[in-house]
Order: C-alpha cells, then sequence, then structure tokens
C-alpha cells in the first residue's frame, strides 16, 4: 500500500517533469515556471477561496489556549518523525531530546495538549524526510509548486511523499476519525500562517517569485539548522564590492547617520532652534 | 548665550557619539529591547496601525540601517547597471517598501519574547551575524531572526535581516533580476513606484 502511494506520486512528478518541456522562463531553478505559476494560481485560489476563511473562522471562534493545545497535540506527533528523521541524520542527542519531548507531552503533557518539554528545556526541533535527503546532499532540483501543499523542491517532493505515507494520523487512526484529524491540522496550520499573510502582501512585488525564493531560503536553512553558511553574502561580495567601491558617493545619506550630530558649528549658528 | 549652549550642546552630542563605539550585539539588543517595549505599552500599534508603526521604525531603527547597501544587495549584479540617479530612486523606493514590510510585521507582534544568542566579536571583524530568537509562548516554535552588520567607521549598520532563515533582502534578488531582464532598470523603478503606491493606499485605509 505504501509502495503503491509512493508510485502514483513518482508517476505524477514524472508527470510534472514531462511538462517541464513546454513551460520555461530561464530562471535554472525553476524549469517548469509555467506549470508553476499555473498551480500556484489554483493553491491560491482555493486558499481564498476555502482554506482561509475556514481558518480566519477558526482563529476568530476558538480561544488561543485552545488552538495552541491543537497545534501543541499535533506538533507531538510530528516530534516522533522529527526524531526519526534526526536519527536518520546522525543527530542522536537531538534524537533523544526529540523522543523525550514525546514521552514527557504524551504523559505529563495530557496526550501532547501540553508541550511541557519546551519548558523544561528540550527545544523543539524541525525536521522532515526532505531535510534528511538534503543533509545526505541531494541537492534541490527542480522547484515544483505541489497541489495544496505548496512550493517545494524535487527532492522534498519525495521526501512529502514519504512525510506523507508515514504520516501517523492519516495511517493510525480510526478511519472515522482521520479524515476530521487531518482537516483540523490543516486548518489550523493555516491560522497558524494567517500573520504573515499581510507581511507577505505587503513585501511582494511577485508573489510567485518572493515565495519561491523565499521557500529556497528556508529549506536551506533548515537543512543547516538555522545556521547555513554565508554563501549568498559570499557571492554577493565578489560581484558587488568593487563596483561599490566606485560608485557609491562617500558621503553618507541622512538615514545612514545615526545620531548625525551636525557638525556642532552649525548647530551653533542655529540660533532659532530650541536647545532646552 | 542661547547659542553658546547650543554649540555646547552639539559639542557633547559630537563626542559621546564619537565616543560611544557600541558593539553590534549590543546594538541589536537595545533597538530590539527599546521598540518592543514601546509596542507593548502601544495598543494602536497593536491593533494594526501601521502609520504609528511607521513612525516607530522611522525614529529608532531606521538610523541603524544601510539602505544603500541592502538595495545593492538586492539588485546582485545589475546594480552596476543602474546610473547614480537611479540607484538613488531605487535604494528610496525599496527603503519605502522594506520599511512598511517590517512595520506590519511589528503590528503582529502578541507577546512573544526575545532571546538573544551568545555572541563574540573577533578583534577586527568587520561583518557579523547576530542571531535571536523569537520565542513564542505557548506553541513551543521558535523563530529566529538574524541580523547582519557591518562596520562603518566606528558604527555598525545593519544591510539584512532574515526570518526563519528568509532574507528580507536576498528574497527579492530573482524578482528584481527578471524585472531588470524584461524591462530595464527604469522598469524596476516604476514597479517599486507602484507596489509602494498601492502599499500607501491600503496603509492609509487602514
Amino acid at each position: 500500500m505504501l509502495s503503491a502511494r509512493i508510485k502514483s506520486a513518482a508517476t505524477a512528478i514524472m508527470a510534472v517533469g514531462l511538462l517541464a518541456g513546454c513551460a520555461s522562463s530561464g530562471n535554472p531553478k525553476d524549469p517548469i515556471e509555467g506549470f508553476n505559476r499555473a498551480m500556484f494560481a489554483f493553491n491560491e485560489g482555493l486558499d481564498a477561496a476555502i482554506i482561509k476563511p475556514v481558518a480566519t473562522g477558526y482563529e476568530a471562534v476558538l480561544p488561543s489556549p485552545v488552538r495552541t493545545g491543537v497545534t501543541n497535540f499535533f506538533g507531538n506527533i510530528d516530534d516522533l518523525f522529527i526524531g526519526v528523521n534526526n536519527l536518520l541524520q546522525g543527530k542522536v542527542p537531538e534524537a533523544f531530546s526529540d523522543l523525550g519531548r514525546v514521552a514527557i507531552n504524551t504523559t505529563v503533557g495530557l496526550l501532547g495538549l501540553i508541550d511541557f518539554a519546551s519548558d523544561a528545556g528540550l527545544e523543539k526541533h524541525n525536521e522532515d524526510f526532505g531535510q534528511t535527503f538534503g543533509r545526505w546532499g541531494v541537492g534541490n532540483g527542480a522547484y515544483v509548486v505541489v497541489p495544496v501543499f505548496g512550493p517545494r523542491t524535487a527532492r522534498d517532493t519525495v521526501g512529502l511523499v514519504l512525510d506523507v505515507a508515514v504520516d501517523p494520523v492519516w495511517n493510525h487512526l480510526p478511519q472515522d476519525a482521520r479524515e476530521a484529524a487531518v482537516v483540523l491540522r490543516l486548518v489550523n496550520d493555516r491560522a497558524n500562517l494567517l500573520p504573515a499573510d499581510k507581511v507577505i502582501e505587503e513585501a511582494a512585488l511577485d508573489k510567485y517569485s518572493y515565495m519561491r525564493d523565499a521557500y529556497f531560503q528556508r529549506r536551506r536553512s533548515l537543512i543547516h539548522d538555522g545556521n547555513p553558511p554565508r554563501e549568498v553574502e559570499a557571492d554577493a561580495e565578489q560581484v558587488d564590492r568593487p563596483a561599490t567601491a566606485e560608485v557609491v558617493v562617500p558621503e553618507p545619506r541622512a538615514e545612514v547617520m545615526p545620531v548625525a550630530p551636525a557638525p556642532p558649528v552649525l548647530v551653533a549658528r542655529a540660533e532659532p532652534v530650541e536647545t532646552k | 548665550m542661547k547659542s553658546l549652549f547650543a554649540l555646547f550642546s552639539g559639542l557633547l552630542i559630537a563626542t559621546t557619539a564619537m565616543a560611544q563605539e557600541v558593539a553590534p550585539d549590543v546594538l541589536v539588543k537595545t533597538v530590539t529591547n527599546e521598540v518592543l517595549d514601546i509596542v507593548r505599552k502601544d495598543k494602536d500599534i497593536q491593533s494594526g496601525n501601521t502609520k504609528k508603526a511607521i513612525d516607530l521604525v522611522e525614529a529608532k531603527v531606521l538610523p541603524h540601517f544601510n539602505f544603500t547597501r541592502m538595495t545593492q544587495l538586492a539588485l546582485g549584479k545589475d546594480w552596476r547597471q543602474a546610473n547614480a540617479a537611479q540607484q538613488k530612486t531605487l535604494t528610496d523606493e525599496f527603503h519605502v517598501l522594506l520599511v512598511r514590510t517590517y512595520s506590519k510585521a511589528l503590528t503582529e507582534y502578541k507577546n512573544q519574547t526575545i532571546d538573544f544568542k551568545p555572541f563574540a566579536l573577533k578583534p577586527g571583524e568587520t561583518d557579523v551575524r547576530v542571531r535571536t530568537q523569537i520565542k513564542q509562548s505557548g506553541a513551543g516554535k521558535n523563530i529566529e531572526l538574524d541580523y547582519d552588520l557591518e562596520k562603518s567607521g566606528a558604527t555598525w549598520k545593519v544591510y539584512d535581516i532574515s526570518v526563519g532563515g528568509i532574507s528580507l533582502v536576498t528574497t527579492y534578488r530573482d524578482s528584481f533580476a527578471s524585472e531588470v531582464r524584461n524591462n530595464g532598470i527604469d522598469g524596476l523603478v516604476k514597479s517599486l513606484q507602484a507596489k509602494n503606491k498601492s502599499g500607501e493606499a491600503t496603509s492609509v485605509k487602514k
């Protein structure tokens, strides 16, 4: 059953790969941009029509401690797999910390509703199969916007398939509860992202490419556990620095000067200025 | 008399500014605490008054930012294509965009606390990353908030901020690059101006 699911996902990825031929726009990271933009528009539409309104209502109706409980409950189940992924990445102390979290939160934390482990100093980690592959040295591959799930890379799409295939909520809850649980998790996750929406709307010139770049940077950071080598900056130095030296006027711009002390002489001459 | 007093206070400001070579981590910490203290007490900002948040950011945060450098980084190699006037316009427009984004983020502030990670400045270093973490009460997910600073003269200036590893500046690279590729530097200037206009409209509405 598991292999069947992986097979169908692999077929889907291959189909996506075939589409690559028809739409390309020059960004080497995003060879199937035409397809991706269409899928992005689909996801945005789905979000605007259904997911976001439901999440907004959910946020409005349920008090914050309840939503935190929901987040913690699903987070506790995740921790198990975060631990497995840490183990696969050879990060043994982290893996034990994750399993410790599960042990504490499942018992003292009432089946995961309360995150006591964080208070006890066991930090929550963020791992998934895509990151594990990344850690093993698998490159990003092409950027793919997956229906419903959103931005992924080819590597992370395979990771996602595994994440879904072993998802305990889907696989181990009773048949009638699991649909509800998966929907609740989706809505809760979306509600947690509502604050970010406004910031992204404010920031992005072109939301599609903004999200794409943000995704690449986020994944890179996650694979390096929040401490990626500063490669981007190094590039920029080589490319930009010499130019900077020539182009930038040495005179600092107004906002570049913090305390902006006007030369004392000038201040002294400015008679009418109120100085207390 | 009055002008003499002004002269002295002017001198005083100038000398204290020169004397305080504030370490980058101290700078980040001071400004963060100062700004959050204000936001915590300000109901208007908490309820989404972007205008007021922008004023706060302009007064407290911006003096420590190097926008020319930020714009340069966002443009990458295209920066050299732009002439001096275009560079100035780009910097100004990007400035407006970043300030609004940053201010918007402030209005989303609830009651998270900030942890400052240990930082040690090596002698002679002029480019550093100060790492902090936003702690959300209840749900245990923390968000990394990192500041990249560069030393110019005796002062440190922020030239990039990353939230959860996503850079506020370099995330624009691909969209800027494709805009320049398709419509030239002026096309990018135009689209930044249009974006800022529409943003202004929405923040006024608020």
